[in-house]
């Protein structure tokens, strides 16, 4: 067998599955960055899915992306709200919005498109073809032949590191992040900022679950996140709360997911359910390997 | 008081959001009342059933929390405790009842703590944040009963992707005329032993210690910190492996997918509602075990959704924590202005 075209498959599924998890994972940065750990980032991202779902299926793609964004902050300010405003417990916060968002999108779900089974079929975003870039043996296909939403996503991560290492701006979230009450002394109101952050974050998420709907599964189904949002977070921690790392991170994910194809073309008797683990082991072993050497805001999850 | 707050909060949201939907609330709330009281059946076997995994597992979330250590992977540790009750218990069926009941019980509450071992051992060695560990080793628990009942555990006929029955000596005994197992009982019976624990023993006292103040409980020594917090986990995960046996070996006599209707994460609430206190955990484990049947019923006869509680779950949740921030901080406030706080 010609390995050429299976790599360079494999390759691409791994960017294809890298996407939601680094729109995901680039918001939870800028998020956690400001001391605030999302466990609703699962929520966000399973929201902006049933928005990209209701809002594609009546507008089109686009519509289908604003309404999952929409989606994606509504869950932030839910979230901002109990968790900034109230300061009440970040993680048990973050379980209940999600917990919230999985009841909502089903409910919603089943008002909007009927009850259990109907198999969706929405408009999807085709791949863009760079011209001769996507030509380039084995690694054309995985970067120059991808959704927008793709592309979109890899183009936010220096946007996001210029945001937050080279802006004025971002020099206050990571104050926030590191020492709450030299920023409050410096006069910074730092719940503004983390509610900005938090909500700023989660409509990223949002984007993610857009991504995986319009880009990638071209449906909905209930809970159809299956954790990824809390893969993100992992992710996050993975990647050093930093957006290259963080990007680096989110493809080694993907490339973990990818790797069921590649196994199946090597046929390899390997039961599937070994490499949907695989992805959660490698974050467990992630967060244990990387704990000892970087430090994660000093202010996470105060 | 806040959790009489947060049970009118969520009644609040479950009307509005009926109306909003525009199911008729009145008839939908009589099919969720009728579901899970309406009869003596409701309540011994549908309510009282669904309670008891939701107590079990929710004693243990508040063992944990009462140190300061979030099991959010109760989900996880309950299917590892089904996957191997169902193990031992298809194969038990020349054993006598009470070898054969007990051994699908120990081995379900060991499989329980073994799933969370992990996340322990890290937490310990590491300080990776338990939260997230536990929470993702859920993710591995599910794939990993999608495995068993497609390969080891498969039925024999192959036909579904469930596991053959458990032999009969492997189940639970149950009350006459209805579906409550023995596993009522036991759950009361643990409540007990940890309201005994958490009130009357030095381990009990200095786990809260722990939890109200790391700092403090680390500074006047004798409280090995890490050792505590590490049994409390330990236990919390066996009680949530015990749940997932009580379930096999009480209710479905079999391993499939979906066995857990969220139980896990219901627990949360279930713990919160009930301040962590055991005897409340029982109450508030009968509410949302109630509320789960009910909203079966209520889907059936008046067309609104089951996953509609998630929602009323999360509104419990957040009503807690809100009313409980807002009155720490008010506390907080007032302790300064009367000069017995320093910040």
């Amino acid at each position: 067998m010609d390995p050429l075209p299976v790599v360079s498959g494999f390759l691409a599924a791994a960017v294809r599955v890298a996407t939601p998890l680094l729109w995901a994972a680039t918001g939870e940065t800028i998020t956690e960055r400001s001391g605030v750990i999302n466990l609703g980032v699962e929520g966000a991202m399973l929201a902006g899915a049933l928005g990209a779902a209701v809002g594609a299926s009546g507008g089109g793609v686009w519509v289908g992306t604003g309404v999952a964004l929409a989606a994606g902050l509504l869950v932030g300010v839910a979230f901002a709200l109990v968790a900034v405003t109230a300061q009440a417990d970040q993680i048990i916060s973050g379980t209940a919005v999600t917990l919230g968002a999985i009841g909502l999108t089903g409910v919603i779900y089943r008002e909007y498109f009927g009850t259990a089974g109907a198999g969706l079929s929405l408009p999807t975003l085709p791949p863009l073809r760079i011209p001769i870039l996507a030509e380039v043996p084995l690694l054309g296909p995985a970067l120059f032949a991808q959704p927008i939403l793709t592309y979109a996503a890899i183009g936010i991560v220096p946007i996001v590191w210029l945001l937050v290492y080279r802006t004025r701006w971002g020099l206050v979230l990571r104050a926030v992040g590191e020492s709450r009450e030299a920023a409050r002394v410096a006069g910074v109101h730092v719940g503004a900022v983390r509610f900005a952050a938090t909500v700023a974050g989660s409509g990223l998420a949002g984007l993610g679950g857009a991504s995986l709907v319009l880009a990638q599964v071209g449906t909905f189904a209930e809970q159809m996140t299956a954790g990824r949002g809390f893969v993100a977070i992992a992710i996050v921690v993975l990647g050093r709360w930093h957006p290259f790392g963080v990007m680096l991170a989110a493809l080694l994910f993907g490339a973990a997911n990818a790797s069921q194809y590649l196994f199946q073309a090597m046929s390899l008797d390997v039961p599937y359910q070994v490499f949907l683990m695989l992805p959660y082991f490698l974050t467990i072993v992630a967060l244990a390997g990387v704990v000892g050497q970087v430090r994660a805001p000093a202010e996470l999850g105060k | 008081m806040v959790a009489a707050t947060a049970v009118a909060a969520a009644g609040v949201v479950l009307v509005a959001g009926l109306e909003l939907g525009g199911y008729d609330a009145g008839a939908a709330l009589g099919a969720l009342w009728s579901g899970a009281f309406g009869s003596g059946y409701a309540l011994l076997s549908a309510t009282l059933v669904r309670a008891i995994p939701l107590t079990v597992i929710g004693l243990g979330f508040a063992l944990a929390f009462r140190g300061g250590a979030l099991n959010i992977g109760a989900e996880g540790q309950f299917y590892a405790g089904a996957i191997a009750a169902t193990a031992v218990g298809v194969h038990a069926a020349a054993w006598p009842p009470a070898v054969a009941v007990s051994m699908v019980l120990l081995v379900s509450a060991a499989a329980g703590a073994l799933w969370i071992a992990l996340p322990v051992l890290l937490k310990v060695r590491y300080g990776v944040f338990e939260a997230i560990s536990t929470l993702l080793l859920n993710f591995v628990a599910v794939s990993l009963v999608s495995y068993m009942v497609t390969g080891p555990l498969r039925e024999r006929s192959g036909i579904y992707p469930q596991s053959d029955p458990l032999a009969a000596a492997a189940r639970l005994p149950l009350l006459p005329g209805s579906r409550l197992h023995l596993g009522a009982l036991l759950a009361i019976g643990i409540a007990v032993v940890l309201w005994v624990v958490m009130r009357k023993t030095l381990w009990g006292f200095q786990l809260k210690a722990l939890g109200l103040s790391p700092r403090a409980a680390l500074v006047t020594g004798g409280v090995g910190a890490d050792r505590m917090l590490a049994s409390a986990l330990l236990w919390s995960g066996a009680l949530a492996g015990l749940a997932g046996g009580l379930e096999v070996s009480g209710v479905s006599y079999a391993l499939f997918q979906d066995l857990s209707p969220g139980y896990g994460f219901t627990a949360i609430a279930v713990a919160l509602l009930a301040r962590l206190h055991p005897g409340w955990i029982v109450l508030s484990g009968i509410l949302f075990g109630a509320l789960e049947a009910g909203a079966g019923a209520m889907q059936r006869d008046a067309g609104v959704p089951a996953v509609a509680v998630y929602v009323v779950e999360a509104v419990v949740i957040v009503t807690i924590l809100v009313v409980d921030a807002l009155f720490r901080r008010r506390q907080i406030v007032r302790g300064i202005q009367a000069g017995r706080v320093t910040a």
